[in-house]
């Protein structure tokens, strides 16, 4: 899923401070599982943008919506009807929503309410780490179920590097060395085989520098 | 016993101080009061395991959002004592009173008491 960190409440009220009826927006999806971005963080940062414009003696409308998705027409769809009733929105959703209802309501000032950070797992309760890049072009079946381009430093594809120590990258003694972990799983595989395989030169095209990316089927249009 | 103990403060009872969210911190504090006090059972004594330390957590960050919109994070503390503690309860009751007391009404009441008092 994607992953998101919640803004500092200081920078959203900085971000709002002009505006007299907002809304705050929150997505149900990837930043509800994150805890970023859901119906009870679109509650908690209300009540405290509530409190703190009332502190400050300023009369403000804040309302609060959890849609179900904010990168869908239709979900996005729902907050139409009664969008004149804002000055600005505050979304708690990804990037993608952001974007997403920025485009769909042109005039509306969108305020983003988190920093989305990445791809990746829930590994533990309150740790999510990073497990894709979405480079467009798997290579996961060759190295074992361990993506070196998302948890490689370097992005080797034939690692490891002289960088890995005891299993652990040069970058920082947390971070796992994505090419140990590799290694370690082909050989619990039996596929050690694999790895003496020279990986070929990989197709950056569909990564990010080939421009913005998008994924058009015919069969499923109407 | 029959321990005195302010008389200005209401006691919402939960099952566990577990069930605290952030929100009902906040939302206690967005209706005016002056302070607020979570009390739960004695640090590796809860009946749920980690009930209590999830309150303290939350307390902590509830604390956090009150400094950071003006209200004031000291307005919020978690004690914990065991439930054959009642004079420890009164105690606690009487030095939370005190602190509220010594930090005066909370913005967001006299907030409210100025908005009530231009309507009228």
């Amino acid at each position: 899923m994607i992953i998101a960190k919640k803004k500092p409440i200081e920078e959203i009220i900085g971000e709002v401070e002009n505006y007299d009826r907002l809304l705050i927006l929150g997505c149900n999806e990837c930043v509800t599982v994150c805890e970023a971005g859901g119906k009870k963080e679109v509650e908690i940062l209300a009540s405290a943008l509530r409190m703190n414009f009332m502190a400050k003696g300023k009369e403000k409308v804040i309302d609060e919506k959890t849609l179900e998705r904010q990168c869908d027409h239709e979900y996005l769809e729902e907050i139409r009807a009664n969008i004149d009733k804002y000055d600005a929105i505050v979304s708690l959703a990804c990037g993608v929503g952001v974007q997403f209802a920025a485009e769909k309501y042109q005039t509306m000032p969108l305020i983003p309410g988190v920093n989305t950070v990445c791809l990746g797992a829930n590994e533990d309760r309150g740790l999510w780490t990073e497990r894709c890049q979405a480079c467009g072009s798997c290579i996961l079946a060759r190295t074992g179920g361990i993506c070196p381009v998302s948890r490689c430093a370097k992005r080797v594809m034939n690692g490891p590097c002289g960088g890995s120590t005891k299993g652990k990258c040069e970058i920082s003694k947390d971070v796992d060395c994505a090419w140990q972990l590799i290694v370690d799983r082909l050989k619990a595989l039996n596929k050690m085989d694999d790895y003496e395989i020279v990986a070929p030169i990989k197709d950056w095209s569909t990564d990010r520098a080939g421009g913005p990316r998008k994924v058009t089927r015919e069969d499923v249009k109407i | 016993m029959r321990l005195k103990i302010p008389a200005n403060f209401r006691i919402v009872r939960l099952p566990c101080t577990g069930k605290v969210d952030i929100i009902h911190i906040l939302r206690a504090f967005e209706k005016g009061v002056d302070g607020a006090f979570v009390v739960g059972c004695m640090e590796g004594d809860c009946h749920y395991n980690e009930g209590n330390f999830r309150a303290r957590k939350r307390v902590e960050q509830a604390k956090v959002i009150l400094d950071k919109v003006g209200v004031g994070g000291e307005r919020v503390k978690m004690f914990n004592l065991s439930s054959g503690e009642g004079p420890l309860f009164a105690q606690y009751a009487i030095e939370m009173d005190n602190k509220i007391k010594e930090l005066g009404p909370s913005p967001i009441r006299l907030a409210k008491q100025k908005k009530a008092k231009t309507a009228a």
